[in-house]
């Protein structure tokens, strides 16, 4: 341990271990300095200066967030030249953002919105500068849209698209007073690397980056008679959309989501869960079907490792990044797609519907999933499969909008059929999880026997953020015609956010790695942490919501995928089997190679 | 006329010594504390504006921990109105090389580099050849010293060293939060000293005279002489090597049209001096400091709009990354211009004088915070000449 730091901050004496910043110290104290650059998952920046403080003999105010504490400072959080400082500093924003609030998407959600409330500005201490900008809003993408002149240039996005994500798709371009966000050589998001994750949307302070949002199409919708509308909800929207709406983060709120649901008018409320089980017994069997290609066949052209494609972003970074490893990815649909194609196929013919006045709405903690369900390929239906993709925040919206209490909602159950799950699903939503649930079952119809592990809770399979958990199983005793399998040491590994993904697969690429199987989210602590979930999102938050995912998996009273009753009858009465012609047709797709420029 | 010249100095552009390298040769044997002694005893400060001091610095990156070390001199020479730096690369390029060895061996660096900015490089050729014979040189006296050009881009911030390591490294020349300073994390994160082409010249004058007769030159805070860049209302604009610590009335007086109403010391990042405070301004860290930018104006100047000028400058020139320096210049800018037009009230003046002043506590780097000394300077003292 090495020694303690002394300072003074606003008086009170603080002790700190040795490159704490002086915003850390004073929060230490309770002492909260306004940030707008500064993000928790971020580096630090130290671009925007509005949470510079005075430090005694210093000629300028340093910017608490990027300065460590020094043995022996004397800091003032709140002096009258700090003040003034900061309001100049606030203000000068403002002169150059399209403060043009009560049209914004993120109106009340804003951090720029809230300082300048906080500073009471308003007083117009400096020239507009926003009519002389030639600001462009680039809106021709199914996720995102990027408009300039709400942008204060804090550069949130762009290390978020970096360092984060490996991507880039974000760069700083030109400079000084022409100084913007943009892309590779300007153009708009769809024609470059975007992956359409929304990790830059969870980060933007402002309304600069936000969803495509379609909360009226839903609406309308909703209030078309003619119409059936159904949504199905991602196992990771249960547990941080009472954020959205006023609740602590880790809350499980599925029963109050699916009453919320139900009062906004879904003619049906299924759930996503439904298919992140069946996505388990196409996937296992697809892994076996491989393995087995490759160990009993000696097929040279299987390709393995094979990785999960439930992560929209992570598969067209997949495209972008390499191309050449397309095959490598499991052939399955992801869960809201696979779901899609079922709705207007099974759940219709089942429920005697005429799928053309089929509205099917998914609630997803994600923005890349609003692209997926525009890819052309996912019409299997002979319909679009996903009608419109809303955010965890658009649903909290449009719970908002119809005036309900949602914390003293009462609780109420999925409809059927489509809305049965297990605890295998639910874990789709955290990093592992897919894996995990993977394992339960291919375990189980490999050897007929229970995974060796307590509670069928696999753990060295749950990753954590920042890091390549890789972890491995020994198969034996196996049923017969899983003879090959025997003694076989499944590799697997985990990786979440896709600057890790991109160490996975460099090594893939390389030859240097052995897995069999790989999990890739896309997002930082998986699902949960994805780009559509409440604002803010930050490594504490997501530690409340893995939580509260593994909570609610134990406490459900079936627990691996292929127990789930709904998806035995889905085989039964639609199916046939895994990996069967239907499967193909509606649960399998294929990839596109995409150009790095 | 002739008792009241200035006095001339030949420090910089003098005589290195009479065989070829003879002072860096006798330098290299010398022990480090020795040479970080003589420096200390100069009293040198960094050439580039700042003004630190320079034996303080490379004893930072002397003690600074790694095995990896650089030298880097800064020959991004961009404040307006300065063009010393181009004259002694190309007219004293070894004393510079020497100077820079002189520094790898005292704080341990493998490694020399000279950042040149993209407008000289015409001087490449030159230099090039140059540093052949240096390497040739240093080779035989058993010091392994490479040292390497690097060409900028032609951005002013640039020059700004952090933001030119970055440059450097390949990325955007951005400023980098400070601390750590370079002496610990410079150029690829490795302890860096950097200084002006002008100081390390300096340094190898030292060495070949001795600190004590540096010393006879300039005063106690400004020690040694200075080469400038004369220009604007002048008849005589030029490169001069003066003594520091001059009175700016004499300078005038020499320099002059006669009729001169303000001198811009420092470059558009440098103050602004009218007339009347000739006399009691010293030109030196004790009074107005420069990089050795001094541009003169007669009363045929519009101080508005030199200063609409500068702001012009730094609107284009700021990173802009930092919120007081990219928004605050194109205020200062667009708000002198509202106050001439009569869209704002003179009183607005004030405001802007007091966003100056913010910006100079509280910008990232060096360019934002020196905004505020031509554009108070100049507001304060000609305040008429911005609102009439």
């Amino acid at each position: 341990m090495s020694k303690k730091i002394n300072l003074t901050i606003d008086g009170i004496n603080v002790s700190v271990d040795p490159g704490t910043t002086i915003l850390d110290a004073a929060r230490k104290l309770n002492i909260h300095i306004p940030t707008l650059c500064y993000h928790e998952d971020l580096c630090v920046a130290g671009n925007c200066r509005v949470c510079v403080v005075e430090q005694e003999n210093s000629r300028t105010l340093p910017a608490s967030c990027a300065t460590p504490a020094a043995e022996g400072m004397v800091i003032h959080t709140n002096s009258g030249k700090v003040r003034v400082a900061r309001k100049h500093i606030v203000e000068l924003l403002l002169s150059e953002h399209n403060a043009d609030c009560t049209k914004c998407y993120k109106n009340g959600n804003c951090e720029l919105q809230s300082l300048a409330s906080q500073m009471l500005t308003g007083d117009h201490m400096f020239l507009d500068l926003v009519p002389d900008k030639h600001y462009t809003i680039d809106m021709f993408n199914s996720a995102i849209v990027k408009d300039d002149s709400r942008c204060i240039r804090c550069q949130r996005c762009v290390r978020t698209c970096e360092e984060l994500q490996s991507v880039s798709a974000l760069s700083v371009a030109y400079r000084g007073n022409n100084m913007k966000i943009s892309t590779f050589f300007e153009h708009p998001l769809f024609e470059v690397v975007c992956t359409n994750c929304g990790q830059c949307v969870n980060r933007c302070p402002t309304g600069a980056l936000i969803e495509r949002n379609y909360v009226d199409q839903v609406w309308d919708a909703i209030y078309d008679p003619a119409k059936h509308v159904v949504v199905q909800t991602a196992p990771a929207v249960r547990i941080a959309l009472g954020e959205a709406l006023g609740m602590p983060p880790g809350m499980i709120v599925t029963g109050k989501m699916v009453t919320s649901l139900k009062r906004l008018g879904f003619d049906a409320v299924l759930d996503t869960d439904f298919t992140a089980d069946l996505t388990i017994i196409e996937e296992g069997y697809e892994l076996v079907e491989r393995l087995k290609r490759a160990l009993v066949d000696k097929d040279p052209e299987v390709a393995l490792p094979m990785a999960t494609s439930c992560s929209p972003a992570w598969i067209k970074f997949l495209e972008h990044t390499y191309p050449d490893l397309l095959p490598n990815l499991s052939t399955c649909k992801s869960p809201q797609q696979m779901f899609g194609a079922l709705v207007k196929t099974y759940y219709a013919q089942k429920k005697k519907l005429d799928p053309k006045n089929l509205v099917s709405v998914s609630i997803m903690p994600c923005t890349a999933k609003k692209f997926e369900a525009d890819r052309p390929e996912m019409r299997s239906s002979g319909y679009k499969d996903v009608d419109y993709v809303l955010t965890t925040r658009e649903l909290a919206i449009m719970i908002t909008q119809a005036g309900m209490e949602f914390d003293k909602l009462p609780e109420s159950h999925f409809d059927n059929i489509m809305g049965m799950s297990t605890g295998a699903a639910v874990i789709f939503g955290t990093t592992g999880g897919v894996m995990e649930a993977a394992i339960r079952t291919v375990y189980e119809v490999v050897t007929g026997r229970e995974v060796p592990f307590e509670s069928l809770n696999i753990t060295p399979v749950r990753g954590t953020e920042g890091e390549v958990r890789e972890a491995s199983l020994l198969i034996t005793g196996t049923k017969p015609e899983f003879k090959f399998l025997e003694g076989v040491e499944l590799k697997c590994v985990v990786a979440n956010g896709l600057a890790y993904a991109k160490k996975v697969m460099q090594n893939v690429k390389d030859g240097n790695a052995n897995y069999h199987f790989i999990e890739i989210m896309a997002c930082p602590g998986g699902c949960l942490g994805g780009g559509g979930q409440p604002i803010p999102t930050n490594k504490e938050i997501r530690a409340k919501r893995t939580q509260a995912i593994y909570e609610e998996d134990l406490g459900m009273p079936l627990r691996k995928s292929h127990d789930n009753p709904e998806v035995q009858e889905l085989y039964r009465d639609f199916l046939i089997k895994p990996l069967g012609h239907k499967s193909h047709e509606l649960l399998h797709t294929h990839y596109t190679p995409r150009k790095r420029y | 006329m002739s008792e009241s010249k200035l006095k001339r100095v030949d420090l910089i552009f003098g005589e290195y010594s009479n065989t070829k390298y003879k002072v860096l040769a006798d330098t290299l044997k010398r022990r480090n504390e020795d040479i970080l002694e003589d420096l200390m005893e100069s009293g040198l400060k960094g050439r580039g504006g700042a003004g630190f001091p320079t034996a303080m610095k490379w004893k930072l990156a002397a003690d600074a921990p790694s095995d990896t070390k650089y030298v880097i001199c800064n020959a991004d020479e961009g404040e307006p109105g300065t063009f010393k730096d181009r004259e002694i690369l190309s007219r004293v390029p070894r004393k510079v090389f020497s100077g820079m060895a002189i520094c790898g061996k005292v704080i341990g660096a493998q490694k020399g580099y000279i950042y040149l900015r993209s407008e000289y490089k015409f001087l490449l050729p030159e230099l090039t050849r140059e540093l052949e014979m240096f390497h040739e040189h240093i080779g035989k006296m058993g010091f392994d010293f490479p040292i390497e050009i690097k060409l900028g881009s032609g951005a002013y911030i640039c020059g700004e060293e952090s933001a030119l390591f970055e440059s450097m490294e390949g990325f955007r020349g951005e400023p980098r939060n400070k601390p750590p300073y370079p002496t610990t994390h410079g150029f690829m994160g490795k302890p860096t000293v950097i200084n002006n082409v002008e100081t390390f010249v300096n340094v190898v004058m030292i060495m070949r005279l001795g600190p004590v007769q540096f010393k006879l030159l300039g005063t106690t805070d400004s020690r040694g002489s200075k080469v400038f860049s004369v220009s604007g209302d002048t008849p005589i604009p030029g490169i001069y090597e003066l003594e520091l610590g001059m009175p700016l009335d004499r300078f005038v007086e020499e320099f002059g049209d006669g009729d001169t109403k303000a001198v811009q010391v420092g470059g558009a990042s440098g103050f602004c001096v009218p007339r009347k405070k000739f006399k009691d301004t010293i030109i030196g860290f004790e009074g107005v400091p420069t990089g050795g930018s001094m541009m003169l104006f007669n009363s045929s100047r519009s101080m508005y709009n030199v200063l609409h000028n500068y702001l012009d400058f730094f609107e284009e020139e700021s990173c802009g990354q930092c919120t007081p320096c990219r928004v605050g210049c194109q205020q200062l800018r667009k708000g002198i211009v509202a106050v001439k037009k009569g869209d704002k009230k003179a009183g607005y003046l004030d405001q802007l004088l007091k966003l100056s002043e913010s910006m100079k506590i509280t910008a990232k780097c060096g360019l934002g915070q020196s905004v505020a000394n031509s554009f108070s300077s100049i507001v304060n003292n000609f305040k008429e000449e911005m609102i009439y």
